[in-house]
Parts: C-alpha cells; sequence; structure tokens
C-alpha cells in the first residue's frame, strides 16, 4: 500500500503542475503585470513611472518566463513564473497585493472556517443518511413519494434563499440567533448555530436523492434478500448489511470533501461574515487581488488532490475486500 | 406598429440556432420509432409534463426576448432620412411597454395603492410627512376605500375571461371525447403506442391554469404593480420576466460551448485510447481539481480586466452586457465539460469493443466515419440525459456567481441581481420582501420545471433504468 501511495503521489505533480500552469496563463499572459498595475492605480493618468514603481514593490518586476540579463541558472528563477507560481508549491503564498503575509492569513482564517464546516459534515452526513434510509424502508409508497417530490422542490431552491431565509426567520422575527457575526471560543457558538442549520437544510434535497438511489440500488443485491430469508428484522438488515455495504459509495462522495472544509464555504462566510477562508476569497475576488485568488485556487487543488488519495486509504479501512497495489 | 432596424446581439444568433438546432435533432429523432416511444414515456408522466410545457412557456419568453431592434426616431427633425435609437430595444421591451413606463419614485408593495416609505410634500399648511399615492397605481379610483372592491373586480374579471377563452375548447375536446367513445359502447383495444398515454389531462390543466393566471395578470397588472416596485421605482414583475432571457441563455449558451468539446473529447480519447487518452484524462484531472468557483472566478476576473482595457469601441451598453455574459457562458463552458467527457469516454470505451464497430474497421471504415457514423448515435441518449441534469443546475450557479461578482453585467437583468439588490433590504423595517419573493418565485419554477423534466427523461432514456420500470 505504501507503493501505491506513493505513486499516487508522484502522479499528483504533473496534476498540480497542470494547475499552477493554468493559473500563470490565466494572472500573467492574459494580463500582462502592467494591466494589473493599471487597474489597482485607477486607470485614468498613470504615468509609465507609477507602473514600474507598483510593479516593483509588488514584486512583479520581473520578466515572465526567462531573464536574458541575469548569470546562469538566475535566467530561469528571477522570472515571475519562478517567483509567483512555483513558489506555491512551497507552501509559500507570498504577499496580497495590498502588502499582507497571505500564509498567515490562512492560518489564521482556518479556524473559523473549520469551525462551521465539520460540525455541518457531521451532523449533515447524519441527518440525510437517516432520513434516506427512512426512505428506502418506506420504498414504493406515498411516503416515498412525497419524500423525493420534496427533495426534488427543495434542491430547486437557491442556497442563496435558504440563507436569507434563516437570516429572516431565525434572527430576525424569532431573534433566537445573531443575524452574522463571529466570536472565537465557546461564547462564539450562538453565531454558528444559523449557519450550520442552513447549511444542513440547504443540503438536504440533493443529499436525499443521492443516498436513497444508492440505497435503492444495494437493496435489490441477494445478500439483502437472504439475510431477510434467515427472520432477521428489517432494521437490523438496513443497518447492519445496507448500511455497511452502502459505505464505499458513501465514502466517496464524503472523503474527498474533508480536505477541502479548510477551504469554508465561499456564500455562507460572506453572508455570515464569518472570518474564514471563504470570505477571505470572496473579498479577494471583489476585491480583485490576484495574488490571493491565484494562491487560494493551488490550496484548493493541493487539498482535493490530498482527499483523492484519502479515499483510497478510507476504502480499505471500510472494506477488506479492497486492496491497493 | 413600431417600426426599426433590427439589430440582434451574438447572444440573439446564439439562442436562436440553438434552439432550431435542438429542435431539428428532436424532430428528426422522432421519426425513430423507439426514441418515439421514449418520449411517449416522458410525457406520460403528470409531472413530466407539466414541467414542459413550463419550460416551453419559458423559452417562448426568453426569444422574444431576443428579438432585438433598434426603434426608429419618429421625431427628427426635419431630415427624411430615417434614425433609429441609439439602443437596441427587444420585442418583449415592447410588449411590456406599460410596465416600463409605469415608473416610481422608489419602493411600493405588491397591488399597494401608497408608497412604501414617507416622502415630505408640501401643503397649504406648511410641509407633511405622508404615504404618498403612487402614480401608476390604481389611477382610475375614485377613493381609496375601492381598492380592495377593484381589486376582487378585476381578479374575477380576469377569471371570467380566461373561463370564456377555456371553455369553448374544453367542450369542443369533450365532444370529441365522447364521439370516439361512443359508437360500440367498447374501449377500444390498448394499442402498442397508442398516444393517449400521454398525459393530456395534465397538460389540458396546466395550460388553464397558466391562461387563468395570465389574464388575471392582465388585469390586475395593467393599473397596479403587481408585484411591488424596487428601490428605483421600476416594476418588480417586468425585472422578473425579463431575467428570464439571462437564465435560460446561460443555460443554453453553456451547454453549446460544452457539448462539442466533451464529445470529441470523450469520443475520441475512449475509441483511440493511447497518447490521446491520456492527454484528455490529464487535461481533466487537471481542470476538476480546481475548485469550480475559484476556476470560474479566476478566469471571469482575469478575462473581463483584458475586455476592459481591449474594447473600448464595443458601441452600446447592451452590446458590452453581452459580451460579458458569452464571455461567462464560455467559461461556464470550458470548466463544465468534465462530467460529460467522462461518461462519454466510458461509453465509447465500451462500444469500441462492440461487433459492430469491429465489423466496420473490419471493412475498412476510415476513423472518422466510424466515430460519426456509428459512436455518434449510440451516444444520443448520454448527451441528452447530461443536458437536461445540467440545466438547473446553470441557472443556479447564475445566482452565486452574480452574488460572487464574477456573474453578468450589474447592468443585465437577473435574478442573481434581484437577489443581490434585495437581499440588503431585508434589513428594514417592515422588511422589503417582494423583490425576493419575485426572483425566487420565477428561478423556482424554472429549476423546478428542469429537475422533474430531467428526472423523467432519465428515467426514460437510460438504459441501466429500464429494468426498474
Amino acid at each position: 500500500m505504501i507503493r501505491y501511495l506513493i505513486r499516487r503521489l508522484l502522479f499528483a505533480l504533473p496534476i498540480l503542475l497542470g494547475v499552477n500552469l493554468i493559473t500563470f496563463a490565466l494572472f500573467f499572459l492574459v494580463n500582462s503585470p502592467d494591466d494589473m498595475a493599471r487597474m489597482h492605480l485607477g486607470d485614468k493618468r498613470v504615468s509609465e513611472a507609477m507602473v514600474s514603481k507598483w510593479k516593483q514593490d509588488h514584486g512583479y518586476d520581473r520578466p515572465l518566463v526567462y531573464a536574458p540579463d541575469q548569470q546562469g541558472l538566475d535566467r530561469f528563477t528571477e522570472t515571475l513564473f519562478v517567483q509567483h507560481s512555483l513558489r506555491l508549491f512551497l507552501l509559500d503564498f507570498g504577499r496580497a497585493d495590498d502588502g499582507r503575509d497571505i500564509g498567515a492569513d490562512i492560518r489564521q482564517r482556518m479556524g473559523p472556517s473549520l469551525a462551521i464546516a465539520i460540525p455541518h459534515l457531521i451532523v449533515g452526513l447524519l441527518v440525510t443518511i437517516t432520513l434516506s434510509l427512512m426512505l428506502a424502508f418506506f420504498r414504493a409508497t406515498y411516503v416515498d413519494f412525497v419524500g423525493v417530490l420534496l427533495a426534488v422542490a427543495m434542491m430547486s431552491i437557491s442556497s442563496m434563499f435558504y440563507i436569507i431565509g434563516g437570516q429572516l426567520v431565525l434572527g430576525k422575527l424569532l431573534n433566537l440567533t445573531p443575524i452574522s457575526g463571529y466570536l472565537e471560543g465557546i461564547e462564539g457558538f450562538k453565531f454558528l448555530i444559523t449557519p450550520i442549520l442552513v447549511g444542513l437544510v440547504a443540503g438536504i434535497g440533493g443529499g436525499l436523492r443521492w443516498y436513497r438511489t444508492l440505497f435503492l440500488e444495494e437493496i435489490e443485491k441477494d445478500y439483502i434478500r437472504s439475510a431477510r430469508a434467515r427472520g432477521l428484522a428489517e432494521s437490523a438488515v438496513m443497518f447492519r448489511h445496507l448500511l455497511r455495504n452502502a459505505m464505499i459509495p458513501i465514502l466517496t462522495g464524503v472523503v474527498v470533501v474533508i480536505p477541502t472544509l479548510f477551504m469554508g464555504s465561499l456564500i455562507t462566510e460572506s453572508f455570515f461574515s464569518i472570518p474564514g477562508l471563504g470570505s477571505y476569497t470572496i473579498d479577494a475576488i471583489r476585491g480583485q487581488d490576484f495574488a490571493i485568488v491565484r494562491a487560494m485556487v493551488f490550496l484548493g487543488s493541493l487539498l482535493y488532490i490530498g482527499g483523492l488519495i484519502l479515499t483510497d486509504i478510507s476504502y480499505v479501512l471500510a472494506d477488506p475486500r479492497v486492496r491497493l497495489e | 406598429m413600431i417600426t426599426g432596424q433590427l439589430a440582434f446581439l451574438i447572444s440573439d444568433y446564439l439562442i436562436w440556432s440553438v434552439t432550431l438546432l435542438g429542435s431539428a435533432w428532436l424532430l428528426l429523432g422522432l421519426r425513430n420509432r423507439q426514441q418515439r416511444q421514449r418520449w411517449q414515456m416522458v410525457l406520460k408522466r403528470p409531472t413530466a409534463m407539466a414541467a414542459f410545457i413550463l419550460l416551453l412557456i419559458y423559452l417562448l419568453v426568453a426569444l422574444i426576448d431576443s428579438i432585438h431592434y433598434r426603434p426608429l426616431i419618429t421625431d427628427n427633425g426635419d431630415s427624411n432620412i430615417p434614425q433609429y435609437a441609439a439602443s437596441e430595444v427587444s420585442v418583449l421591451d415592447q410588449l411590456l411597454l406599460p410596465l416600463s413606463l409605469a415608473q416610481e419614485r422608489s419602493y411600493s408593495a405588491p397591488l399597494a395603492l401608497k408608497a412604501f416609505s414617507k416622502e415630505q410634500i408640501t401643503t397649504s399648511s406648511g410641509p407633511k410627512r405622508v404615504y404618498a399615492r403612487l402614480k401608476h397605481s390604481g389611477a382610475a379610483l375614485a377613493h381609496e376605500q375601492d381598492h380592495l372592491t377593484d381589486l376582487l373586480i378585476r381578479t374575477a374579471k380576469g377569471i371570467g375571461l380566461s373561463l370564456l377563452i377555456l371553455s369553448p375548447i374544453a367542450l369542443w375536446l369533450g365532444s370529441r371525447k365522447r364521439k370516439q367513445v361512443h359508437p360500440n359502447h367498447q374501449p377500444s383495444e390498448p394499442s402498442t403506442a397508442a398516444p393517449s398515454t400521454i398525459a393530456w389531462k395534465t397538460a389540458a390543466l396546466t395550460i388553464g391554469l397558466l391562461t387563468t393566471l395570465f389574464m388575471v395578470a392582465i388585469q390586475l397588472g395593467g393599473d397596479y404593480h403587481l408585484l411591488g416596485t424596487d428601490k428605483v421605482g421600476q416594476d418588480v414583475l417586468l425585472l422578473g420576466l425579463k431575467s428570464i432571457r439571462t437564465g435560460i441563455l446561460i443555460g443554453a449558451l453553456t451547454l453549446l460551448i460544452m457539448l462539442p468539446l466533451a464529445l470529441v473529447m470523450g469520443t475520441t480519447a475512449g475509441y483511440f485510447g493511447g497518447r490521446i487518452d491520456d492527454l484528455v484524462q490529464y487535461l481533466y484531472t487537471t481542470l476538476s481539481s480546481i475548485p469550480g468557483v475559484l476556476l470560474i472566478a479566476a478566469a471571469v476576473l482575469s478575462i473581463n480586466l483584458y475586455l476592459d482595457q481591449n474594447l473600448i469601441d464595443v458601441v452600446t451598453l447592451q452590446q458590452r452586457a453581452d459580451l460579458r455574459l458569452l464571455t461567462l457562458t464560455g467559461i461556464l463552458g470550458l470548466t463544465g465539460w468534465i462530467g460529460l467527457c467522462r461518461l462519454l469516454r466510458a461509453e465509447s470505451l465500451k462500444l469500441r469493443e462492440l461487433d459492430y464497430v469491429t465489423a466496420a474497421r473490419a471493412f475498412g471504415i476510415a476513423d472518422w466515419q466510424i466515430l460519426i457514423r456509428h459512436l455518434l448515435p449510440n451516444l444520443g441518449h448520454i448527451v441528452l440525459i447530461t443536458i437536461v441534469l445540467e440545466f438547473s443546475g446553470l441557472v443556479l450557479a447564475e445566482a452565486v456567481l452574480s452574488y460572487v461578482g464574477v456573474g453578468v453585467d450589474p447592468s443585465m437583468n437577473s435574478w442573481g441581481n434581484m437577489i443581490n439588490g434585495a437581499r440588503l433590504e431585508l434589513a428594514r423595517e417592515p422588511v422589503v420582501w417582494w423583490s425576493l419573493a419575485t426572483a425566487f418565485l420565477f428561478m423556482f419554477t424554472l429549476v423546478l420545471s428542469a429537475n422533474l423534466f430531467a428526472d423523467a427523461v432519465r428515467d426514460a432514456f437510460d438504459p441501466r433504468l429500464r429494468g426498474t420500470q
């Protein structure tokens, strides 16, 4: 298995390099650093001197991929590609366009993102799996029919309406929780309730349908029938046989998102003013801070690839029939 | 009759060609008996039938809104050369002209007579703060007490008119049905592909309800703001209707871009294998490892910056917004082909081992001909299912992207922009809820219809599900 993992990690390198090239092309080839400087300085009456000063201040005063005026290896390393794009591989994110250290920002903002994302994942998983097992239990009855119809209706609503509705009902009309904001520690728990609840409700429609289909596919199989034939109660069949065998597809969907939890949810965090990585990214997009967006794109794909490898490992742990070779 | 000079935007051409090509593809498919039966299976389901009609109506509104022209300026002094306005107007704009002319000062609730907030007016006894009457709401009313009665009368009138239109049709349909049954009092033999399996009843019911809704809306909307007005006093119903085009365009054009990409990459990778397969797989693994919204945001940001600096000579505001919309759909398409490509690659891998493909190869038929003549026709169901499944997601994505700031142009009518503008107004007391409610209503209807229709299409066309029916 170790050998398999090493091979997977080596396969990840070209992919990350590809991601790096894509972001490099988007941020340095489509728009030259000159364009960016002009945009940040404001378009009107920008002199060449101001542009080159901005570029110098932000470290964009190097050539793109090749520096003819340097000596030896520096011809390649003293370039934007190496200094701004390849550096990301060392998790050195550099500075934002307003001069802040991106790495420090990320470390600081990880906590709030996780405070929302982890409870959301766990509670959401428990609720959707329980509900969809229930639908599978009542399959081909009116409970199932109405449940599926409700799920389709719920997934037809934009997530933004759930957030706004949650803020309106819980925060404003019932006055139960604060509308938005964030506090460190135990005190801050009340700020987390609405975002987590809203995330749960917003995800139920899609989740319910996905898991129901999955369980219904499994419920047709022979081992379920023989378990019933042996006289097991339906609940025992459901929880001990069905759920364990449906574990692989469940893991496929779940484990891959665990590392990306660090990234937070863009929309939720921004609506609830939670100082996590999601709202960090949104602010960067709105403020057209390319350095932060570039860093987040790279971090996002890094975590995603990590998630894929974790998924493989989780298969081995969950199902003894799976061997990684 | 309003005359003008036709001035189609690029997206107009595209949406019309998508519609025409799509209908041609579907109609050609209907010649095949098996496909005809599949479609009958889809429309047999009442929810799918209702959804189908709603989708058609949305498409119709979007198409009417996609015929742009520059109206003739009637008052152009003494020159005899006809002059045309500088901005494009669509046929829908023309139809909804009464709504756009009925501009108020600011917010007003649905069907209200008075403005939402007090304003200062000067009377003979000095300045006073009152809720002013709206200019274009209930203008014909003599007394304010008659408000409710007037609303009720108008509603009743709308229902009455729709009954007047619908009842002859209903009677005609009813009499036809009776004639069919009467002759020998026996139910006709159930033939294999009887057209009566289609959910005609639901269709009639849906059309009836929609006609009633339409008539009532015309009666009420003519003299009131049926769904209120927004911050600058625009009719919210108008905004909701105008946003339909944006939603449909985002869905349709994105599909137009991702479809050829996915088809070419997926089939060639699956059929040829080897190096091409490695390359395509590398490409989509790389692209899919970047979180979706981030990739889209990054691309939109950098391409918009490029456009801003290189397209100064684009003439009108609409054309600018149109270009932004096209780049957005382009980017959504470039990031969205991966799912379909994977499916098509897997299917092509399977198909290339089948006997008829081997036979074709043995006959010496060129690879590209095998691809087009033998592979493509057998991938149709995957393409169809993916199209209908992806569409609703794209409509939802527009709202989120507009919120993030990488969506359509802020000047363009879209549900995302509506939500974005209305969101902050929820902090008011009492709550300004109608803009949000309208965006919700229009979006929910479209997405729900698309989802229900997609479910039915998948169940009818997916061969893996056929056993469970």
